[in-house]
């Protein structure tokens, strides 16, 4: 199952490599990654599986919130359905 | 892998246009709960409800987390009570009332509506029993909705059901005075109610449908607001096809929910209901939309031409997006729900003669509207007449939902709180209809040719 992580933020060292750390740590696979510098900040969508997760999905995201708390950036996972849904026909 | 615009639309019509889901609802048929004992027809219908939406609440929170997009009513619907109630030995229903309200607070949902009588052409027993009690009914429970459907284009608009009716709003608002008149913000009056209409208070679960099914109420004014002032100044098709691009993105969310819920369930996906349903929250507002068209106030001269334009818009994006649609489909125009009709009623540009305009091109009808509470019943039930009158004629669904707030007048405002909002008080005609309205019997069902 694909999940969209989205990162935003100030950019600083680091982002990248905490996030992948720390999803790696609940075995959830990074796909790919787009990453640019809208209006001065920090942007950046992940392609992830969470098929072989090791934790349900509400455990993933309270991963990322606690990231996200220490990295000083906003990160949020949805299933990648709602995009497709509304976007691909 | 979808890219970053398309994300980022997504979240920020979630984020700052108030893009969420409506409702689920899950409809369940009582039809084998009747019995001869009202006790135990009772604990049957406590049973079933409660064993069919057990997982509902929880479900639908799981879903809400994973897509990251907010459904914000969880709900019941059931077969209408009096069908149920009528097989029993007993001339108080209140107790069936009390049993749907207990097992939708153990559910956990906002509301259970299906407390209901169909009677376009005429009562039963039942039928009659159960909307003599929908004032107490509605005054001793929380989530309990009512609906009585007193016209159809078929059978024509039952006049004793309308006269009654208007009598039931009355006592509704007068048992819940202390509440400003808030039984009737849950008590619908139908002309042509569908049987899979998933928003409250109208919904019941009808006798043509299944077991048991999933129906989504999708929303959306805030989004089709936001894409409207892009194409400003444009011409009036462009924003027929802007409205309709944007109704099929909000229907595919509430396509994706119905089916990720129906699966989980294990219940069968029903219908997606494409209706724009405003809030009281700033940018949510289906009167705003309209005023983006170019009007200045919403209620002023084009309003309807707009409002027509909007829901015909509507339908056509939304029917593409969903496998099944149905329930009221349409543009909601719930007066104290949508801040920008509370704001056009103030300024009296709306009034209630421009609103049943309107309820002639738009879903539904005269909902959430508040009157003098001095408004006698004869001429709450004429206004039930002219809204079944333009259902009946049209061939469509017309309600009305209408608050004769005890001891206020024109110009006061009705608190009624959350998503029911509040409603300021409008005039209604003081010339009687009393005459009309008393003479009762049936107004014979329409041609359905000969058409002008």
């Amino acid at each position: 199952m694909h999940a969209i992580v989205t990162v935003i933020g100030h950019d600083r060292v680091g982002i990248i490599a905490g996030i992948c750390v720390a999803l790696a740590g609940i075995n959830v696979n990074v796909l790919d990654i787009s990453q640019t510098i809208l209006g001065g900040m920090f942007t950046m969508v992940m392609l992830v599986d969470i098929a072989e997760a090791s934790v349900p999905f509400t455990d993933i995201a309270a991963v990322l919130d606690k990231e996200g708390e220490r990295l000083g950036m906003t990160i949020r996972i949805q299933r990648e359905d709602i995009f497709n849904a509304m976007h691909r026909i | 892998m979808i890219d970053l615009q398309e994300i980022f639309e997504t979240q920020h019509m979630i984020d700052r246009e108030h893009l969420d889901i409506r409702t689920i609802t899950m409809g369940i048929s009582l039809r084998d709960c009747a019995d001869g004992d009202p006790k135990r027809a009772v604990q049957k219908i406590y049973d079933k409800i409660t064993r069919c939406a057990e997982r509902l609440v929880p479900v639908g929170e799981d879903i809400e987390r994973e897509m990251g997009i907010p459904i914000v009513n969880k709900r019941i619907s059931v077969t209408p009570m009096a069908l149920i109630a009528d097989a029993s030995d007993t001339e108080d229903y209140v107790p069936f009332a009390e049993a749907m309200d207990r097992a939708a607070e153990t559910c956990g949902v906002n509301f259970i509506g299906g407390y209901s009588a169909l009677v376009q052409k005429g009562f039963t027993r039942g039928d009659r029993l159960l909307i003599r009690s929908i004032p107490e009914a509605l005054a001793v429970t929380k989530y309990v909705c009512s609906s009585v459907n007193v016209a159809s284009t078929r059978a024509g608009i039952n006049m004793d059901a309308v006269r009654l009716m208007g009598e039931i709003v009355k006592a509704a608002a007068e048992r819940t005075a202390d509440q400003g008149g808030l039984g009737c913000a849950k008590l619908v009056v139908f002309s042509n109610a569908v049987e899979d209409n998933p928003f409250m208070a109208g919904a019941f679960h009808g006798v043509g449908e299944a077991e048991c099914v999933i129906n989504v109420g999708v929303s959306g004014p805030g989004v089709v607001c936001h894409a409207l002032k892009d194409v400003r100044g444009e011409a009036i098709d462009v924003v027929a096809e802007t409205v309709k691009k944007t109704a099929f993105k909000v229907t595919r969310m509430g396509q994706l929910i119905a089916r990720e819920a129906s699966n989980r369930l294990g219940v069968p996906f029903g219908i997606v209901d494409l209706s724009l349903a405003p809030t009281p929250a700033q940018g949510d507002s289906v009167a705003r939309i309209l005023e983006e068209m170019g009007l200045e106030r919403c209620g002023t001269h084009g309003t309807t031409a707009a409002l027509a334009l909007l829901n015909d818009a509507v339908k056509k994006g939304g029917v593409m997006a969903s496998s099944q649609v149905g329930g009221l489909s349409g543009a909601f125009i719930p007066v104290s729900e949508d801040e920008g009709m509370i704001a056009a009623a103030q300024a009296g540009t709306l009034t209630i003669d421009k609103l049943e305009a309107m309820t002639c091109v738009c879903s539904v009808g005269l909902d959430m509207i508040a009157v003098p509470g001095n408004t006698p019943a004869e001429t709450i039930s004429a206004i039930i007449a002219d809204e079944a009158a333009i259902g009946m004629i049209n061939n469509k669904t017309t309600a009305v939902r209408i608050i004769p707030a005890p001891g206020k007048q024109v110009g006061d405002m009705v608190e009624m709180g959350g998503l029911l909002g509040s409603a300021p008080v409008m005039p209604v005609h003081t010339e009687s209809s009393a005459e009309f309205i008393r003479r009762g019997g049936r107004i014979p069902a329409p041609l359905n040719s000969l058409k002008n």
